[in-house]
């Protein structure tokens, strides 16, 4: 019980920094050393994210963004998992496709947001393709990482029991792999809604990069401080159902046994 | 050069101990054997490793194999769990991969499985569910774990986890049990503790064990023969007819434990 509520006081540690900030930058609006032109209070911000609220459009731009960031990250995580587990387990895929894929790797994604606009305008497509794009390459390379780095020590025994192949990849490969697939996972939601904000702001019709570029436009500070901080919010909620996960299938791992 | 030979031009007139050979354990060459090496040589690029190596075993034995670091012991037990394949020669009685089980000196446990499926995986192939887990309990109880199933391999000391291996390794009943310097990692007291579980496990199973050591003590207090290879030959083939239970620096022991060091060190 008493660990239980340590463990409470523990993590609610980690939000003293930004409470403390927040009161100051309050503080300092109010004492007119900030001008509200240059950053809105955060009583200010609040009362936009209760207008937008009311208005139904802060949900729906929510919706529409999330949307775009998981159906980008489902595709280019599914085919850089395939293709890293493909690379991980036969040479053959690997001889084939890695050297190709390292030199892609070395262009970053946002700099093909010219040839995405022209190929596909400033439709749908555009920003699945540069989210997808953007996930696909830490989920490959951490699991192709991730599997050439499976102890084969284990393997070995795992043959030695005569177990088939499904069972060896089940029970030794994947399992050992998975600590890498998920440092792959959380880089992977970073760069999934830093490349999302990018796109949004470049070229969109709603979403929130939308709303941020139109608020800019109407000179709304208070809604464009208000997009940005919820974007960091979603981006802080990805990476706190990653690491849920993580903690859940990594029991095992020194790492993560509390007790 | 036979075992028999060898007991034999030694005198046991200068030792303080009366002579064994009315106590022999080990099975007489009579029994059925467990496998045999004929002639067989393995090379790795140009370079022969073993050469030549014959030996029968008969089941049941204990034989412990000793040689310096790189004289190719482990190649020897890689080549008996069918791991690798000889270059030349030939191996009797090693078909049926399942008959022959190997441990090292790294308990090699799946770190994300409880203790209880690690030492399931040795059923792989012949039990499953309930009747695994169950079998599964009863060896960990043997070797002195029984309460320890649901825990992660992590929190066990080493002793413990070789435990495990040792039960994973037996749980399916082989006929064979290759070790390959299972105990080097251990601490001296953990040691003699698990040489004692060892011999324990395989006086109640009737397994044919061959333990790779670099340890002439454990050697010795284990089991019923020590072949000595060198450079790539079994240069001792020695028979130790002492009774079980045995003692710990015996002088009967202190006495095999001399020739196989003199052989050794080339005295
Ligand atoms: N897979 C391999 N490829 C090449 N050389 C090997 C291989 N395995 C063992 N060797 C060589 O064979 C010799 C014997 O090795 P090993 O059987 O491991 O010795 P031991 O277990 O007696 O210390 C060593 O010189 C080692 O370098
Ligand atoms: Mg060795």
């Amino acid at each position: 019980m008493s660990s239980a509520l340590r463990s409470i006081g523990r993590s609610s540690l980690g939000w003293l920094l930004p409470a403390l900030l927040l009161a100051g930058w309050e503080g300092a609006s109010r004492a007119g050393l900030i001008p509200a032109n240059v950053l809105p209070a955060p009583s200010a911000v609040g009362e936009a994210f209760w207008k937008l609220l009311w208005s139904g459009e802060l949900i729906e731009n929510i919706r529409i963004s999330t949307l775009r960031a998981l159906s980008g990250f489902v595709i280019g995580g599914a085919i850089g998992f395939a293709l890293g587990l493909a690379n991980g387990l036969s040479a053959l895929s690997r001889e084939l496709t890695d050297t190709t894929l390292q030199m892609i790797r070395n262009i970053p994604h946002l700099a093909l947001i010219p040839l995405v606009i022209l190929w596909f305008g400033i439709d749908e497509e555009a920003k699945l393709f540069l989210v997808a794009l953007g996930v696909f390459f830490p989920i490959y390379v951490n699991t192709l990482l991730g599997i050439q780095g499976v102890d084969p020590q284990l393997v070995e025994m795992g043959r030695i029991y005569g177990m088939p192949r499904k069972e060896l990849f089940l029970r030794v490969i994947l399992p050992g792999a998975l600590p890498s697939i998920f440092v792959g996972l959380r880089y992977a939601l970073g760069i999934m809604w830093l490349t999302l904000i990018v796109a949004e702001t470049i070229s969109a019709s709603s979403g929130l990069g939308y709303m941020a570029m139109q608020a800019r436009e109407f000179l709304l500070i208070d809604v464009v401080v208000l997009s940005i901080l919820i974007y960091a919010l979603l981006g802080k909620l990805a990476d706190s159902l990653a690491r849920f996960l993580e903690r859940l299938s990594l029991q095992w791992h020194p790492a993560f046994q509390t007790v | 050069m036979t075992a028999a030979t060898i007991t034999a031009r030694h005198s046991f007139a200068n030792s303080a101990f009366t002579a064994p050979s009315a106590r022999i354990h080990t099975p007489e060459p009579a029994g059925k054997l467990a496998f045999s090496f004929r002639n067989v040589a393995k090379q790795f690029g140009g370079t022969e490793v073993l050469q030549g190596i014959s030996l029968d075993v008969y089941e049941g034995q204990f034989v412990a194999v000793i040689g310096k670091s790189g004289c190719g012991k482990s190649t020897l037990l890689r080549l008996l769990a069918g791991l690798d394949k000889p270059t030349s020669g030939e191996l009797a009685g090693t078909d049926d991969r399942r008959r022959t089980r190997i441990m090292f000196q790294e308990p090699r446990l799946l770190p994300w499985a409880r203790v209880i499926a690690n030492v399931e995986v040795g059923l792989t192939g012949i039990a499953k569910g309930e009747a695994a887990r169950q079998k599964s309990l009863e060896i960990l109880a043997e070797v002195g774990l029984a309460d320890r199933g649901g825990e992660w391999p992590s929190v066990l000391s080493g002793g413990q986890r070789q435990r495990v291996a040792l039960a994973r390794a037996l749980v399916g009943h082989p006929s064979i049990l290759a070790l390959d310097e299972p105990l080097g990692a251990l601490d001296a007291l953990t040691r003699i503790e698990m040489q004692q579980l060892l011999e324990r496990m395989w006086l109640a199973k009737k397994f044919t064990a061959v333990l790779v050591t670099h340890d002439v003590t454990e050697a010795v207090a284990l089991a019923d023969r020590v072949v000595v290879i060198d450079s790539g030959r079994i240069a001792l083939d020695l028979a130790i007819p002492v009774e079980r239970p045995r003692r710990h620096a015996s002088p009967e022991l202190a006495f095999f434990e001399r020739q196989i060091l003199d052989q050794l060190y080339n005295r």
